[in-house]
């Protein structure tokens, strides 16, 4: 298997480029410009206070005005991420509520379960004494094909350090995966077990948004399948989605296990990229959905330039 | 008889299930065949001989298919079929052309707002809209993009000498198809609602309302031709292989500042210099020139919000109260309809840090009610939204834009 691994610090990562090697960690580059334009590079080394500011820009300096916003929140803040109580309109709770809808949809997403981040109702966050950030939720979650809802009360650890490691999620809900898909889920899978047809697909949906219904369930099985990777790469400062399966092709059943290797895109919000990633997915009615392998693949500048460009 | 002719192609069409059969050297000679077929009169040659290593395409009708099929092989004259049936490919042919014409409005009432258009459309329907509204629309050209495409911005006036005026944009981030589809809309919403809705009928008798629809034209090119997912401007950066600026991160509102980045291979790169871009040069020079907009509105998608300045620092803007209640209700206007729900906020506390951006600069202005819209969805299609989702959007963003609107004409002299 092949490891992504990258540090994390506090406010916005522009740029990351990752190297995996194995086990070996590797460094996450931050590329930072202070108001000269000169990139500065940082590195986090802990989870106190961002280390190489000098000004943080954020920082308001002492004698302008200070207004409180509606919600009684004080506007003076290094960063907007607060502890305590959490705005459900602001981002904090909002990233750290879309991880756990990437932890549910590993824990029961299949090819007729996809599961949404409906709402935000509340929330809290805490500091864990050099460790981390402890996040407490209470959210709606929908299931799109059924259109079913369910409350949810979730708890998350973003560890904080140096290192790889995934947010850790537990959570609980109620009503959300009571949809009926036995009779579809076990349909599909007779449909596609036996290796005569091996499916395979293409942007999906298509630049257009449309979805052929042939394909719906291996939409859906490449969103299921991505969250595996967009909950091991959720920090406090991403937010992933999963923006489009480029293409998947399935490979012959093993060990009664439909499989595919899925090549999707994933959106990362914050920097706004679009990042490919290569799957290994394994999928049946028992099991659930499995990544096997995945693989990160490099930005493809040479794909952007036009044909008649020299660049 | 000696033999020349290198390759001999047949084929038959009208109706009947046909074969183009191709004959390569060194056995086969048209006038041979002709000469041992005289039942074959209706052998149409498509391609004659020429010389030795030119092939010869023939058509031959379906009736004649087996005779001569059954000579070649009898003569030992190898062949291949090109075409099967021709007639297949004529019909689907005649369909492309029909689909074609159809597809090419000739008024804005033929234009199809429920679908994703190019560029051509979109500047078609610029042209088509205001010939057909003389007196209300009009094309003004700010500028150029990077690759020489006009910035083009529909003037919905009244009359009046530099009336107060509303700014839209839609589409400065090419990628988010929604927005660009829903300004086509809006455009005609305008010219359709004045003179029949109370509310747009009092706004435009007193200010002007200002729409680019294609604010990135170049990035929105290469997104219908090279790549879906493209969102900067189309500029080469010297000395890296990477293009674009984000127009977003380009405005001289915290330039630099956290929350953008300086390098050109990313998404937010911010561009050498504030306004470096000519798609963000031209609006801030027609900002200025014209010095009395007193609202501005930058429309994106996705995530469903509706975002107030700043987003380069956290220092909360002087109007922010009132920007806050115009936002909650402006978004409680757009649920009305299908129950779409947003969330709203400044910028930096609703979505993240971010330096540079277009209505942080307006607002600096002095243009107060400076708002960013995020339209549909939250993310299961993200940018690539489905296109029976596009006038439901529209039309209840529609509502939260009147909201904004009616206010903007309430406070303004």
């Amino acid at each position: 298997m092949v490891w992504a691994g990258h540090t994390r610090r506090r406010g916005r990562p522009h740029q990351i480029l990752v190297w995996s090697m194995g086990w070996t960690l590797l460094i996450l580059l931050v590329v930072l410009t202070v108001v000269h334009g000169n990139p500065t590079v940082m590195v986090r080394t802990g989870s106190g206070p961002t280390v190489g500011f000098d000004q943080h820009p954020n920082s308001v300096p002492l004698g302008e005005d200070i207004q409180t916003t509606t919600e009684g929140e004080s506007e003076v803040v290094e960063e907007v991420m607060t502890t305590g109580v959490l705005n459900p309109s602001h981002y904090p709770a909002r990233r750290a509520a879309t991880v756990v809808q990437h932890y549910l949809n590993t824990r029961y997403g299949s090819p007729y379960r996809w599961i949404f981040l409906s709402t935000v109702h509340s929330g809290s966050a805490e500091e864990v004494a050099e460790m981390g950030r402890k996040y407490q939720l209470a959210l709606t979650m929908q299931e799109m094909i059924s259109n079913v809802s369910g409350q949810c009360s979730a708890e998350l650890f973003f560890p904080g350090g140096e290192g790889q490691s995934a947010p850790q999620v537990q959570a609980s809900c109620e009503g959300l995966h009571q949809s009926n898909t036995t009779a579809q889920e076990e349909a599909f899978y007779q449909q596609h077990r036996t290796s005569n047809n091996l499916a395979s697909g293409n942007n999906i949906p298509d630049s257009y948004g449309h979805v052929e219904p042939s394909m719906k369930p291996f939409w859906h099985l490449g969103g299921v399948a991505s969250s595996f990777i967009m909950l091991r790469e959720s920090n406090e400062s991403t937010l992933y989605n999963m923006a489009q399966v480029a293409n998947f092709t399935q490979l012959e059943t093993e060990k009664d296990q439909l499989r595919f290797n899925y090549h999707v895109l994933l959106h990362e919000m914050i920097s706004q990229e679009i990042i490919h990633w290569k799957l290994l997915v394994t999928w049946s009615p028992e099991q659930g959905v499995q990544v096997l392998q995945t693989e990160l693949q490099p930005k493809c500048h040479h794909c952007e330039a036009p044909p008649n460009t020299t660049n | 008889m000696y033999i020349y002719v290198l390759y001999v192609c047949i084929a038959c069409y009208v109706g009947l299930t046909c074969q183009l059969v191709f004959c390569p050297p060194p056995s086969c000679s048209l006038s041979f065949l002709l000469s041992l077929l005289p039942p074959l009169s209706k052998l149409d040659v498509w391609m004659e001989p020429i010389d030795l290593s030119t092939p010869v395409d023939i058509r031959v009708p379906f009736t004649s298919l087996q005779t001569v099929k059954a000579f070649l092989e009898t003569e030992d004259i190898p062949y291949s079929v090109m075409i099967m049936d021709l007639q297949v490919m004529l019909d689907e042919e005649q369909d492309q052309m029909l689909s074609a014409r159809a597809a090419a409005p000739r008024t804005t009432d033929d234009y199809d707002y429920s679908n994703y258009h190019d560029i051509a459309d979109i500047y078609s329907f610029q042209d088509m809209l205001v010939a057909e509204n003389p007196n209300l629309v009009s094309k003004i050209v700010i500028g150029q993009s990077y690759q020489g495409r006009t910035l083009n911005v529909l003037k919905f006036s009244t009359g009046g000498t530099n009336r107060p005026g509303i700014w839209l944009d839609t589409g400065i981030h090419s990628r988010e198809w929604i927005t660009q589809a829903s300004g086509t809309w809006f455009a005609k919403k305008i010219v359709t609602d004045y003179g029949r809705d109370a509310a747009l009928t009092a706004i435009l008798d007193k200010m002007d309302i200002f729409l680019e629809i294609v604010t990135n034209p170049d990035g929105y090119y290469y997104t219908h031709n090279s790549n879906r997912m493209w969102r900067k401007t189309r500029k080469p950066n010297p000395g890296s292989s990477c293009v674009g600026t984000d127009p977003n991160r380009n405005w001289d509102a915290g330039f630099g500042e956290l929350g953008s980045s300086g390098s050109p291979c990313s998404e937010t790169y911010r561009g050498p210099e504030a306004h470096s871009e000519s798609e963000v040069k031209s609006i801030v020079d027609f900002v200025k020139s014209h010095g009395n907009l007193k609202a501005f509105v930058s429309i994106h998608s996705y995530s469903q919000m509706l975002l107030y300045p700043y987003g380069y620092t956290s220092t909360p803007c002087k109007d922010q109260s009132e920007l806050h209640d115009l936002a909650m209700k402006a978004i409680t206007d757009l649920a009305s309809m299908y129950g779409t729900s947003y969330r709203y906020g400044s910028t930096i506390n609703t979505i993240y840090q971010a330096s540079g951006t277009t209505v942080d600069w307006t607002y600096n202005q002095g243009i107060k009610y400076s708002y960013t819209f995020e339209l549909r969805d939250t993310g299961r299609y993200g940018f690539i939204l489905p296109a029976n989702q596009i006038l439901p959007t529209a039309k209840e963003t529609w509502l939260a834009l009147m909201a904004i609107m009616e206010h903007t004409k309430d406070n303004t002299n």
